[in-house]
């Protein structure tokens, strides 16, 4: 009862809000590039549902390998971090500086670096940096969490470097990587579509692309379209990885 | 009386900040011996555990334990059991640490588990088992090795009454199987009447010893123990001596 009430409510709300846009739309009259009703935007949808599709894979696409990317640097970086301390000091200041710096200031450099046939390496490099930090400080945090009296037990059974790591550190980390990896997948998407915006280009062939070129012919039907398949994919690798955290810290826990 | 298994000569601990900790204090434990620490929050306790496990070096002082590693075990006042790892898996742990061939450390950890009445649990996680259950795991996985000293530091202080009566026969009935050292921690005088050969008491600011009262009946004792004239005056003795060592200014 209560599961379908959770689904049902948010539906009924989203379908009285359409509702009294498109009448609101009908009875102003308000011209369609300026604000179409929700029956434009589906057929939007219907006209464009081939192209739109395309490109969300092509955004995906991009903000997965940007994932990967993250998650190997991250790990990678979180792992030399807890290692040594004048690592961690010589390491930090400067994964701060970049996780503060806006991607849109820097996405201009990348966008030169990577060349104009090759706008892609400039999104997925971007889209990483993004996605970078929560799986580097989840990480950290992760790895220096593990239970002190667990730590002393192997420091009592003499453990060595690598058992500590394999047998006590990274297990203990998991939750933590874990939800670094949620976070991180909504912000590579973000990433994604923002580098796409800046990079300026339809090399890519993105949503953030259609999102553009619509715009500019001033198709706001098209846009909404563009946008609604945005939140909607985005929405489904949410729920994935809500679903993959869920999974894995049941079975961390044990319960 | 044979030789020493630990022996603590003249030892100080400060903590950077927080000064004097613990010392001078002394302590010598014979093999097979039970000696029950009480005292006050922040007398050093758990400090003269760590010094035994080696765990920590003193500022000051000579720690000497005969005890190999792997020959020392610990059982903290929390279970501290890893949440992803099955009880057997657990109690596995200090073997594969210590490179034990894994169908030999199945076998001990599976016979460590039955000693501590959990044979039926070894599948289980700590999450799944009980408060009580959960210390059995914990205290199987102190046995797995063999231990020549065995160190807890308040072991039943989470539990309740019963449980905590049950666990403490059971130790003493595991300790007359194999006869470890035995220091534990306890902030409850009849546990540390009822099990210990000897009581140390011990004071706060830094922690010292306030003597020891030795209980002179042969271990493990029946529960009737607990109603004999021994058991009350030891049990007062140490309680008086608490309260005098309370009653000094730090």
């Amino acid at each position: 009862m209560n599961r379908l009430g959770g689904l049902v409510a948010p539906l009924a709300l989203v379908a009285s809000l359409l509702a009294a846009w498109e009448i609101a739309c009908r009875i102003t009259g308000v011209p369609e590039y300026l604000l179409p009703a929700p029956s434009a935007v589906g057929a939007a949808l219907a006209a464009n549902g081939a192209i739109l599709a395309v490109s969300a894979w092509r955004t995906l696409e991009m903000a997965l390998e940007a994932l990967i990317v993250a998650s190997l640097f991250g790990g990678a970086l979180a792992l030399t971090v807890t290692l040594s301390r004048t690592l961690d000091q010589a390491i930090r200041p400067l994964a701060v500086a970049l996780q503060v710096t806006p991607v849109v200031a820097i996405a201009p450099l990348f966008v030169i670096w990577a060349g104009v046939d090759h706008p892609e390496r400039a999104i997925v490099a971007l889209a990483a940096i993004v996605a970078f930090f929560p799986i580097f400080s989840g990480a950290v945090r992760g790895l220096t969490s593990a239970d002190p009296d667990l730590e002393r037990l192997f420091d009592l059974y003499g453990a060595r470097p690598l058992q500590r790591l394999f047998r006590l550190r990274l297990p203990s980390a998991l939750p933590f990587i874990v939800e670094g990896h949620k976070v991180a997948s909504g912000l590579a998407i973000i990433g994604a579509v923002v580098a796409e915006f800046v990079a300026g280009s339809g090399g890519a062939q993105g949503l953030a692309w259609r999102i553009l070129e619509a715009g500019n012919r001033l198709q706001t039907a098209k846009m909404f379209a563009a946008i609604v398949t945005l939140a909607l994919m985005a929405a489904v690798v949410h729920l994935l990885f809500q679903t993959l955290e869920r999974r894995a810290l049941s079975w961390w826990r044990g319960r | 009386m044979t030789a020493p298994v630990a022996a603590l000569s003249d030892v100080e601990v400060d903590y950077p900040g927080r000064g004097r900790a613990l010392g001078p204090f002394d302590l010598t434990l014979a093999q097979g011996e039970i000696v029950a620490l009480v005292g006050p929050s922040g007398c050093g306790k758990s400090t003269v555990l760590r010094l035994l496990a080696g765990l920590e070096a003193p500022t000051r002082g000579i720690v000497r334990r005969v005890a190999a590693r792997g020959e020392t075990a610990v059982v903290f006042q929390a279970p501290t059991l890893a949440p992803w790892l099955s009880a057997a898996a657990n109690v596995t742990l200090p073997l594969e640490l210590a490179g034990v061939a894994r169908p030999e450390a199945r076998l001990r950890a599976r016979e460590a588990l039955r000693r501590v009445g959990l044979a039926d649990a070894a599948r289980a996680r700590p999450a799944q088992l009980s408060g009580g259950m959960a210390m059995r795991a914990s205290l199987a996985r102190a046995l797995v090795t063999h231990p020549k000293l065995l160190l807890l530091d308040e072991p039943f202080a989470a539990l309740d009454e019963i449980t905590r009566r049950a666990l403490a026969d059971d130790l003493l009935k595991i300790w007359s199987e194999s006869r470890p050292a035995i220091v534990f921690v306890t902030h409850n005088v009849e546990e540390a009447v009822y099990m210990a050969g000897r009581v140390v008491v011990m004071t706060s600011g830094p922690g010292r010893s306030a003597g020891e009262t030795v209980v002179d009946a042969p271990l493990p004792r029946p529960l009737a123990f607990r109603t004999t004239a021994m058991f009350r005056s030891a049990a007062e003795a140490i309680s008086n001596r608490l309260a005098d060592s309370m009653r000094r200014p730090a």
